[in-house]
C-alpha cells in the first residue's frame, strides 16, 4: 500500500471554449488523500469538482499533471481498469434492469461466479437497507431508495477509492440529513476512501474528515472542517465557509502573536492573530465570525474596567432577530459598519428587558484569537 | 359507485346534458368524439365493406354477387397463394433485418454526433423523399440494370468480368425494400438512441464494462424500443407493397401486395381480393401483437 490513496500532483484541465478559447476548470490543483479517509470538495458552482472527480475516475483525462490512485500513475488508464467506483449525481441507474442486475452488474464484468454475486449482492443491498427490493426496477424506488441503490451498486465492487459526485443533491433537506449520517456511518464500517464532492458547506463539515476548498478552478485550503472553519486561510474560505464580517484597514503594528489592524473609516484598532505573512502598512481583511462576538453593557466598566482594553467598543443596536436558539442582532460599528452579531438565549423568559432593542447604546467585545486577519486580496 | 346510484334525476329534460357534466366517462367520449368520427369514417367504414365484400362472390362480368360463403377463404388456402404468403412474409422479414443491419449504425452514428450536425443528417435521410417514390425507383433500376451504374463501375474496376443480374430477381426487390423503408428503422432508432444519457454508459464502464459489453448490455437494450417500433413501421408496410417487386422484381417476384392489387384492377375479382386483404390484415395484427407483447414493451412505444 502506498501512502496516498489518490493524489493529484499539479493538475490542470482545460476544456475548449465554444464560443472559443480555452475554460479552465482545474488549475494546477494538488491534493493528497490519504486511505481510509472522508475527503470533500467544496466550492461553489462551476469551481472543478466534478472535473476532478471525472478524473479520477477516468472520464475525463488531466490537460498536464498526474493523477496517482494507489501510488500508481493514471494517465490515459480508461475507467473499466481503474480501481475506483463512481456515485453518480444523478444515480445513473440502469433503468432496463431490477436492482439486482444493477448492483450484480459490476461484479459479472468482473466474472465473479453467480454464487458469490448472488452472496455478495444480497449482502450490499443489506447494507443499505434494501432487502427484498431486488427485484424491483428502478422506476419504481424512491429517490432516496436509488440513491443507496446507486451506493451498493458502487461499493458491491470493493474498490479502494469511493467517489461520490453530490449524492444527496436531488433529496429534500430531511432526507438529506439522515442520508448523511448514514454515509458517514457507511464509511466508517467499510473503511472505504471517499472523495466526496458538494457545494453544501454544512455537509461538507459535518461528514468529512478533511475539506479541500475550490474557488475558480484552484484549490485554495485543504484541511479538517475545524482548520477551515476557525483558520481560513483567505477571504474567499472565510466567506464561502459559515458566516462572518469583514472589516478593512491596515496594519499598524505586528508581535509575534498579534497584529494590530487600524481600520479605515475611523480611529478604531483592532487586535488579531494573523493568518499569513504580514508587514506594517499592509492593507488586510478582517473576519470575525457572529457567533465570536459579545454584546454587554457598560456596568463591568462602571465598576473599574478600563474602557480602552483591546477590542472593547461602543456600539449601537440597529435591530434584532429572535430565531429560537439564537437571536440574531445587526449592530452598528460607528464608521459606517454593520456587524452581524449571533447571541444564544441562554435564559428561558418573557421579560423583555432581557432582550436588546432597536437604538439601544451598548458595548461589544471581542477576543483577539476570535479576530482573524487576513491579507487583501485583489 | 355511490355517486351515479344517488343522482336519481330530478329533470329529466336535461339528463343528455347533466350526465355529460356529471359523468367522467360521458365527458371522456365528448372529447375524443372527433377522433371517433375520424376513425368510423376512415376505419371503420371501409373495414367494413372489405370484410362484407369477402363473404361474396365474383359474377362472371367482374360484378359481385351478394350470397354469403366462405369460398374466397378456402381459395386463399391453395398451395400457390399460400407460397405467395410465405414468400412475402419471408421478404418483409429480410426487409426489417436489413434496415436493422443499416439504419442501427446509421442512427448510431447520428446520435453520437454534436446536436448541430445531427439535424443536418437526420435532414438528409429524409431528402431523398422530397422525390416520387417511382422515381427513387427507376433511379435504382438504372443502377441495377445489366448496363446499369453499378455493372460497368465493377467491370471498370475489374471486380467482375461479366455483368451481374441483379435487375428482375429477389436481391433487386430487397435492395429496393430495404432502400424505400430505410428511415422508417433510422428515425425511431435514432430517437430512442439519443435519448441514453451518457451517464449510463459513463456508469457501465465505471463498473468495468468495457466498450462493446456497454454496447451489449446498456445501449442496445435501451434502443430496443426504437428497434421494435422501428421493425412494425417497416414490416407492416413492406407485407403489403407491390410497387418495388412489379419494377425490380419483374413478373417473377409476387408478393401478397401484388396479388391484392391484380385482383381489384386486373382479374377484377373484387371478393377474392378482399379475403386477401383480410388476410394479410389478421397476419400483421398478430404479428404486432408478438412483437409488442414478447418484448414487453408498449407503453414506450407511444412516445
Ligand atoms: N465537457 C466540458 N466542456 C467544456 N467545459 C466544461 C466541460 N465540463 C466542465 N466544463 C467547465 O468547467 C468548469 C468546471 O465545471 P465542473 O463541472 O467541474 O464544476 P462543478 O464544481 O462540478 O460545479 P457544480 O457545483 O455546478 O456541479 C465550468 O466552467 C464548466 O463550464
Ligand atoms: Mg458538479
Amino acid at each position: 500500500m502506498s501512502q496516498f490513496a489518490v493524489e493529484l500532483r499539479d493538475v490542470v484541465k482545460r476544456f475548449p471554449n465554444p464560443g472559443g478559447g480555452e475554460i479552465t476548470a482545474v488549475n494546477h490543483a494538488t491534493l493528497q488523500i490519504n486511505h481510509g479517509e472522508f475527503f470533500s470538495l467544496l466550492g461553489p458552482s462551476g469551481c472543478g469538482k466534478t472535473t476532478s472527480l471525472r478524473m479520477v475516475a477516468g472520464f475525463e483525462w488531466p490537460t498536464s499533471g498526474e493523477i496517482f490512485i494507489d501510488g500508481k500513475p493514471m494517465g490515459r488508464t480508461p475507467p473499466f481498469l481503474r480501481p475506483v467506483n463512481t456515485v453518480f449525481q444523478s444515480y445513473a441507474l440502469f433503468q432496463h434492469m431490477t436492482i439486482f442486475q444493477n448492483v450484480a452488474f459490476g461484479l459479472e464484468m468482473e466474472g465473479v461466479s453467480r454464487e458469490e454475486t448472488r452472496r455478495r449482492v444480497e449482502a450490499a443491498l443489506e447494507m443499505v437497507q434494501l432487502t427484498g427490493m431486488g427485484s424491483r426496477k428502478p422506476r419504481q424506488l424512491s429517490g432516496g431508495q436509488q440513491q443507496r441503490v446507486a451506493l451498493a451498486r458502487a461499493l458491491v465492487k470493493r474498490p479502494a477509492v469511493l467517489l461520490l459526485d453530490e449524492p444527496l443533491g436531488a433529496l429534500d433537506l430531511k432526507l438529506r440529513k439522515e442520508m448523511q449520517l448514514e454515509l458517514k456511518a457507511l464509511q466508517e464500517q467499510v473503511g472505504i476512501t471517499f472523495i466526496y464532492v458538494t457545494h453544501d458547506q454544512e455537509e461538507a463539515l459535518t461528514m468529512s474528515d478533511r475539506i479541500a476548498v475550490m474557488n475558480k478552478g484552484n484549490v485554495l485550503q485543504i484541511g479538517a472542517p475545524v482548520e477551515i472553519y476557525e483558520r481560513p486561510n483567505c477571504r474567499f474560505v472565510a466567506d464561502f465557509i459559515g458566516e462572518t464580517n469583514f472589516l478593512f484597514g491596515k496594519v499598524k503594528a505586528i508581535d509575534p502573536d498579534f497584529v494590530i489592524v487600524s481600520l479605515h473609516g475611523s480611529e478604531r484598532e483592532l487586535v488579531g492573530i494573523p493568518l499569513g505573512k504580514f508587514y506594517s502598512g499592509q492593507e488586510v481583511v478582517v473576519s470575525v465570525r457572529p457567533e465570536k462576538m459579545r454584546i454587554f453593557d457598560d456596568t463591568p466598566l462602571k465598576i473599574g474596567v478600563t474602557p480602552n482594553q483591546p477590542n472593547c467598543f461602543p456600539i449601537r443596536i440597529i435591530n434584532t432577530m429572535y430565531i429560537g436558539s439564537d437571536t440574531r442582532i445587526v449592530i452598528d460599528f460607528g464608521g459606517g459598519t454593520q456587524l452581524k452579531v449571533w447571541e444564544q438565549n441562554h435564559l428561558s423568559t418573557l421579560d423583555t428587558l432581557a432582550y436588546y432593542a432597536p437604538g439601544q447604546e451598548l458595548w461589544v467585545t471581542m477576543r483577539p484569537e476570535n479576530v482573524l486577519i487576513l491579507p487583501q486580496e485583489e | 359507485m355511490a355517486a351515479e346510484t344517488s343522482s336519481v334525476s330530478p329533470a329529466p329534460r336535461f339528463s343528455l346534458i347533466r350526465q355529460l357534466r356529471e359523468s367522467p366517462h360521458a365527458q371522456g367520449l365528448a372529447l375524443i368524439s372527433p377522433t371517433l368520427i375520424y376513425l368510423l369514417f376512415t376505419l371503420v367504414l371501409p373495414l367494413l365493406l372489405v370484410v362484407v365484400l369477402s363473404f361474396m362472390t365474383r359474377g362472371p362480368y367482374g360484378n359481385i354477387i351478394y350470397r354469403v360463403n366462405l369460398g374466397n377463404y378456402t381459395r386463399l388456402m391453395d398451395t400457390l397463394y399460400l407460397r405467395i404468403l410465405g414468400y412475402s412474409l419471408l421478404t418483409a422479414a429480410l426487409t426489417t433485418v436489413g434496415t436493422i443491419l443499416i439504419g442501427y449504425p446509421l442512427a448510431y452514428y447520428i446520435a453520437r454526433t454534436p446536436p448541430r450536425q445531427r439535424s443536418v443528417y437526420l435532414f438528409l435521410i429524409l431528402v431523398p423523399f422530397w422525390t416520387n417514390f417511382i422515381i427513387r425507383i427507376y433511379a435504382w433500376i438504372m443502377i441495377l440494370r445489366t448496363e446499369g451504374l453499378l455493372n460497368s463501375f465493377l467491370l471498370k474496376i475489374g471486380f467482375i468480368q461479366a455483368p451481374l443480374d441483379i435487375l428482375y430477381t429477389p436481391t433487386a426487390v430487397l435492395i429496393g425494400m430495404v432502400y424505400e423503408f430505410l428511415p422508417f428503422m433510422v428515425l425511431p432508432l435514432y430517437t430512442s438512441l439519443e435519448k441514453i444519457e451518457p451517464a449510463q454508459l459513463e456508469a457501465a464502464a465505471d463498473l468495468g464494462a468495457r466498450p462493446f459489453m456497454a454496447f451489449l448490455r446498456v445501449t442496445l437494450p435501451l434502443s430496443l424500443p426504437g428497434m421494435i417500433a422501428g421493425s412494425i413501421l417497416v414490416f407492416i408496410p413492406a407485407m403489403g407493397m407491390f410497387v418495388v417487386p412489379d419494377l425490380m422484381g419483374g413478373a417473377k417476384t409476387i408478393l401478397v401486395g401484388n396479388l391484392i392489387r391484380n385482383q381489384f384492377l386486373t382479374a377484377r375479382d373484387w371478393p377474392f381480393g378482399a379475403a386477401a386483404s383480410m388476410l394479410l390484415l389478421i397476419l400483421t395484427l398478430i404479428f404486432t401483437l408478438f412483437y409488442t407483447r414478447r418484448a414487453g414493451f408498449g407503453e414506450e412505444l407511444l412516445v
